[in-house]
């Protein structure tokens, strides 16, 4: 995984509650079995709208999506964060985010942020009056900074470490090896198994 | 104090807990499919690690697969090179699967339980949001992404922060004609799509005791829908009798000591949640979704809502997009709602019951004009099953295309699929915009209302049909 300190970027204001990771990203792209090339399929019907805000021309090279509350609500898709990283987003901003789609995105290094909407609404108003506006996003000091806006975050001390290092889980966790070996040593005969032992 | 079912099975499962790290859990049984399984497995070659426990791993196929003609290749060549991927990694890390054609191929979701490799008080994931399913009976079940696959393959644990909990308790009884579908509608309906967000939701109370278990498995399955990743039911009774015999279910010395188990897997009285909703069962009818969430939903008989009357401004914002998509206009009744397309089917509503449920409602009627009607059942063994009760003779007379297992039309990713600006009543879970097919416009229904609704070719319960069967006295 890309490690994840701090990051600027212009900004892009998505004025929608509850996308959904099949807006994100629709089923018909999950076909493939890289995990590159989804830029395309990125909000792909709303895409078809000249008028939407991915489409506009202020936008292009943003790298800092401001979002609704519940976004990237429903399937467990880990595409639709390669889809948001494969266009170039490195922060995703909302008040409120899927549990899934959240722990999806801190696995892949793209910082999935919650602020108050409050914070939203000032961010949306920034951006939209001021396209070239950036929006800092500071995983260090655990702060969003732009003009006029400088709001905390939260994130677990645990995810902050691992994204700051760019650390891979697996390995990690096969430090602990011996835990697992005594815990697969109490299992009870009668737990379910997938094949004859 | 005393702890929540969830806390228990948890708790079970703890292979290592440090302070400010998340705990490390053990996870008894990883189901694997097509769609979220490849970079996974690429992953696993490229550091070279092993499927740690090929024997707490199963794979099948469900979500590509085509529901007719599947004796034949599979026309989408995308699809059949990710099918292909599946079977490749299978025989290349050993893992059991089943594949279309099996005949224990199927949603992955209904060949879990159907096996009774779903048992209370496991810890089961899938790469799919919907393996909430399986909390049904009292196991910790819940979806994850690509990259915990790869970890559960490698490691067979997850490092995971315990959520919090959540009791969904249901009291009284379901009336008549009301089935598990719309409870669980009017449950996500009432505490919104992000009301579960960061819970481990708990149904319970009398009007769940009395649920069989598919319907459990209906309400557990859409606990997602409302923002959870797990919904939990605790074991009874009800769980052993239907677990008792299937293929993998303890046998012997083994069984006595897992129920002795399973019947401890109970919150205790003095335990205590973290948050609780209270939900009476009697005052609940049919329940149908209007908008392209799963949170938008009304009871059957009440009309469109105004999104004027909603208070909060992304509230009213998300009303006003989704009457647009689906074409619809505040005020208008539920019940005048036409649809192009009936579906039956999908890990919410395509078990055996739910197949009954519809025919039992379609017997000696006929799908509408100009009404397309699919019923696919969920695994090749719930189809097998509904052939032998001659359920598909009832479905194919009443003009309904009776298919194949698979996942069918719940989602866009097979060739069943609506066509842009097609209308569907759907068993399945999501009404996302474009969930089944670009344009098309879904309306979450019980298998029950989706028969009505194919029978009269608008939005309609069981209720209705026996209204229009019986002809106006004369003179009125």
């Amino acid at each position: 995984m890309e490690a994840f300190t701090t990051h600027t970027g212009r900004a892009v204001p998505l004025r929608r509650s509850n996308v959904d990771t099949d807006q994100i990203i629709p089923a018909h792209w999950l076909k493939k079995v890289t995990r590159d090339g989804f830029e395309d399929g990125l909000f792909e019907a709303w895409r078809k709208d000249p008028e939407f805000v991915l489409n506009r021309p202020e936008r292009q090279g943003a790298t800092v999506l401001v979002a609704g509350p519940d976004f990237g609500t429903g399937s467990s898709r880990e595409h639709a964060v390669w889809a948001l990283q494969n266009y170039g987003f490195k922060a995703v901003i909302s008040s409120r985010f899927a549990d899934i789609f959240r722990g999806n995105s801190l696995k892949n290094g793209l910082l999935t942020v919650v602020l108050e909407q409050q914070t939203v609404d000032a961010l949306w108003e920034l951006v939209e009056a001021d396209p070239e506006a950036e929006v800092t996003v500071d995983l260090e000091s655990r702060e969003v900074r732009a003009e006029g806006v400088t709001a905390s975050f939260e994130l677990d001390e645990n995810s902050r470490w691992r994204l700051l290092n760019g650390l891979d889980d697996i390995s990690i966790t096969l430090r602990n090896e011996d835990d697992i070996v005594a815990y697969e040593a109490k299992r009870p005969s009668y737990k379910p198994r997938t094949l004859p032992v | 104090m005393g702890r929540t079912l969830a806390e228990k099975v948890w708790d079970d499962h703890v292979v290592r807990r440090a302070e400010g790290e998340p705990d490390l859990l053990f996870i008894d049984l990883h189901l694997l499919h097509e769609v979220t399984s490849p970079q996974a497995f690429d992953g696993l070659r490229k550091s070279g690690r092993k499927v740690r426990r090929l024997d707490l791993t199963i794979a099948t196929e469900d979500h590509n697969t085509p529901t007719l003609d599947i004796d034949k290749p599979i026309a989408d060549p995308v699809s059949r090179a990710q099918l292909e991927t599946l079977r490749r990694n299978c025989a290349e890390f050993g893992v059991r699967l089943h594949p279309l054609g099996d005949v224990e191929q199927g949603v992955v979701h209904v060949v879990g339980p159907q096996l009774g490799l779903t048992q209370p008080g496991t810890t089961v994931v899938c790469g799919d949001s919907h393996t909430s399913t399986h909390g049904a009976f009292g196991a910790l079940a819940f979806g994850i992404g690509t990259s915990q696959v790869e970890h559960v393959l490698a490691t067979q644990t997850l490092p995971m922060a315990r959520p919090k909990t959540m009791a969904i308790t249901v009291d009284g009884e379901l009336p008549e004609g009301v089935t598990a579908k719309d409870l669980i509608l009017a449950i996500i309906a009432r505490i919104g799509t992000g009301g579960g967000q960061g819970y481990i939701l708990e149904y319970r109370g009398p009007a769940i005791e009395k649920l069989s278990m598919e319907a459990r498995m209906t309400i557990c399955n859409m606990s997602i829908e409302a923002g959870a990743r797990a919904g939990m039911i605790a074991p009874d009774e009800t769980t052993f009798a239907y677990l008792k015999d299937r293929p993998h279910a303890p046998e012997g010395a083994d069984w006595d000591a897992a129920v002795a188990y399973w019947k401890t897997l109970r919150t205790d009285e003095d335990a205590v949640f973290d948050a609780e909703v209270v939900i009476d069962a009697a005052e609940l009818s049919p329940f149908v979704t209007w908008g392209t969430n799963p949170g938008q939903g009304a009871p059957l008989s009440a009309s469109v809502p105004d999104p004027a009357s909603y208070e909060d401004a992304s509230e009213r914002l998300a009303a006003e997009n989704a009457l647009k998509y689906m074409g619809l206009e505040a005020g208008q009744p539920l019940r005048s709602i036409g649809v192009d397309t009936v579906f039956v089917g999908s890990c919410t509503n395509g078990r055996i019951e739910d197949l009954r449920a519809a025919a039992s409602v379609l017997k000696s009627r006929k799908v509408a004009d100009g009404v397309r009607m699919l019923v696919v059942p969920g695994s090749a063994r719930v189809g097998l099953q509904a052939v032998e009760e001659g359920l598909d003779v009832v479905f194919k007379e009443a003009g309904a295309e009776w298919r194949h297992a698979g996942c069918s039309m719940c989602l866009g990713m097979n060739p069943d699929q609506l066509a842009p600006g097609e209308r569907s009543a759907s068993t399945s879970n999501r009404n996302f915009e474009g969930r089944q097919g670009k344009g098309g416009r879904t309306h979450l229904v019980s298998p029950q209302v989706a028969a009505a609704t194919a029978v009269l070719g608008h939005l309609a319960s069981p209720a209705d049909l026996a209204d229009a069967d019986t002809p106006a006295p004369a003179g009125v």
